[in-house]
């Protein structure tokens, strides 16, 4: 191995470690059971664990239709709307939720009208927190997913034609087993963003403790009032989402290779 | 009740127009190299390249005519595809594959599991049932594939390049299986293939394919003995012997003896080709050639600068030699002429 490149990739690891560190380091080890336990932080928890759930459930049931599109129907502009389905992905979540507001806000584009017809307004609600995180999430998802649709070899859906199988019979017996890998790492990536996502949702949704304070917002709040909660918080934070990716690496991750068949 | 088609597609570089039908029971090969449209044939037929123009109908109903903006969706024709890497569902157990048809249609699971158990028994595949495709061998894929192809009883079994996607070693015997399997499905059947040895051993009738256009149809007797270009001669113009093999010879119906180097004894078929064998007006003396066989010579072919002498006897022959020695042999119709070939020249598959 090169000397240069080792000393490198040492330096990123190292990069990444020493956060962690810090935190493990700071943490008030002997009163961490107490500030898990109180009640402002497990209702912080719950309410992230629901939202970051519905936003990943959301993404899929509306982002693998989507990436299907994507991948499999050529039409004018296509590249344009790639471009604008995960523009959030770039964007400063701050500028996301901003424009959420001006889109489902009680003076919104669409937001007005709920407000008029269905006296139902989005910002600051549980249903706004997912909104905005469905809005930087889910562009995770979608362009794993496309990924995955392009590398599929389109004569399996041929072949499915050809024994009697309907479009959509395909698409749900054929393709979507065949993209499960892809379809659950852009569902955890998603979730993952989802979970961490502060910006937009405090933009568009606030901050009010039990309907949209999530994780990520008490602990920048306590971070001012009570910085031994902030490290413990976020040291969940880091615990679940940590356990999550090396738990679904070997059991989803490792096995998307063999989905991919190629043409002789 | 039979296929008859007129395809007319334009689809990148190739411009198909061509014209070809399937008779009840019978089983049409079509050849051609690659790159001849022969694919795009398959994929007109089973509804997964509409037409530009033309006509196809199945058994009286028709599937495609753009002029009449008639078009039967894929599923709904019933036609079976045996694809070139037989593309079986990886993420699905054997049984499954050849259950997912009847599936498709709706079938009972029970019903449908029952059935494709019988076709995995049929095919000698029923310890595979609750394997993946990928432990199956290519040849077990290949007859999977079939199976799966065969389950939902079609009128039409489409098969593309069966045999290319298998290695050199196992292709005579899986042809010979293939052939086995073929012969108890009484429906249509065109098989495309760019090997000659496949029509040989498989085909009824042969159509070839050159360029997007059918150059030649027939018997593979008409075809293989009387090819109406030089670009047919090359590619299937040669002489078939069928009979026994036993002790390193060929033994034919009519009693000829082919000579032959290391073949496993039982019925089989030789090709001669028509450019390995060598005329003479006297019986070839002190030659390396193991076999001479005497007779007539019955026509002479020009097909530019060669020819293709027609030899009746026990043995019928076409020899193809050149037009300098056509002149200096002076053959003509009803002269005795003597054809040696040497035995290694000489190709035996199992039939």
């Amino acid at each position: 191995m090169p000397l240069p490149v080792l000393v490198l990739a040492v330096v990123a690891v190292a990069f990444f470690a020493l956060p962690l560190v810090g935190l493990l380091w700071r943490a008030p080890w002997s009163s961490a059971w107490q500030y898990l336990t109180d009640d402002d932080s497990l209702t912080a928890l719950r309410l992230s664990m629901v939202c970051s759930l519905w936003a990943t459930g959301l993404s899929v049931v509306f982002g693998v239709p989507l990436a299907w599109l994507l991948a499999r129907v050529e039409f004018p502009g296509r590249g344009f709307v790639r471009a604008l389905c995960t523009l959030s992905m770039v964007l400063p979540p701050v500028v996301g939720g901003v424009a959420l507001f001006f889109a489902l806000g009680r003076r919104g584009i669409v937001g007005q009208y709920l407000d008029r017809w269905f006296d139902f307004t989005l910002p600051f609600t549980t249903a706004g927190v997912v909104v905005a995180q469905t809005f930087v999430a889910m562009p995770f998802l979608i362009i794993t997913v496309e990924a995955a649709l392009r590398q599929l070899d389109l004569r399996f859906d041929d072949a499915s034609r050809t024994l009697g199988a309907s479009r959509w019979y395909t698409f749900r017996r054929v393709t979507l087993p065949a993209i499960r890998p892809a379809l659950a790492a852009g569902a955890v990536l998603a979730w993952a963003r989802a979970l961490g996502e502060f910006g937009a949702t405090i933009t568009f949704a606030g901050n009010f403790p039990g309907t949209t304070q999530t994780m990520p917002l008490a602990v920048y709040l306590s971070l001012e009032t009570n910085p031994e909660e902030a490290i413990v918080l976020a040291l969940l934070l880091i615990a679940i989402s940590f356990a999550v990716l090396v738990g679904l690496r070997d059991r989803w991750f490792g096995r998307g290779d063999r989905t991919v068949t190629t043409a002789a | 009740m039979s296929l008859s088609a007129q395809l007319e597609l334009q689809l990148g570089t190739l411009d198909l127009r061509a014209e070809l039908d399937v008779q009840p029971g019978e089983l049409l090969a079509l050849l051609g190299p690659n790159g001849a449209g022969k694919s795009t044939v398959l994929r007109c037929l089973a509804g997964l390249a509409p037409l530009d123009s033309g006509r196809i109908t199945l058994d009286d109903l028709v599937v495609d005519d753009p002029e009449r903006d008639t078009f039967v969706e894929p599923e709904e024709r019933s036609i079976g595809f045996v694809f070139q890497n037989y593309l079986l569902f990886e993420h699905m157990s054997v049984l499954e594959n050849v259950a997912f048809g009847l599936r498709a249609r709706r079938t009972a699971k029970a019903v449908a599991r029952r059935t494709a158990h019988e076709w995995l028994d049929r095919v000698g595949l029923a310890e595979y049932a609750q394997q993946r495709p990928s432990a199956l061998s290519g040849g077990q894929a290949q007859r999977a594939a079939l199976a799966r192809a065969l389950a939902t009883n079609p009128r039409l079994l489409l098969l593309d390049e069966p045999l290319s996607a298998l290695d050199a070693g196992t292709r005579s015997s899986v042809r010979r299986d293939l052939r086995r399997h073929l012969s108890t499905f009484d429906g249509m059947r065109l098989l495309v293939t760019h090997d000659p040895i496949d029509a040989y051993a498989l085909a009824d009738r042969v159509a070839i394919l050159d360029a997007g256009r059918i150059v030649q149809t027939g018997t593979l007797a008409e075809v293989t003995a009387h090819p109406r270009s030089r670009y047919v001669a090359d590619l299937i113009g040669v002489n078939l012997v069928t009979g026994m093999v036993a002790d390193g010879v060929l033994t034919t119906v009519a009693g000829a003896q082919v000579v032959i180097a290391d073949a496993n004894p039982g019925p089989s078929f030789a090709v001669v080709r028509p450019h390995s064998i060598l005329l003479s007006r006297a019986p070839a003396v002190g030659s390396s050639a193991r076999n001479t066989w005497a007779g007539v010579v019955a026509d002479i072919d020009r097909l530019g600068d060669r020819v293709r002498v027609g030899i009746d006897g026990a043995l019928p022959l076409t020899a193809e030699i050149t037009t300098a020695a056509l002149e200096a042999l002076q053959l003509r119709p009803g002269d005795d002429v003597h054809s040696s070939v040497k035995a290694t020249d000489i190709e035996v598959y199992p039939a």
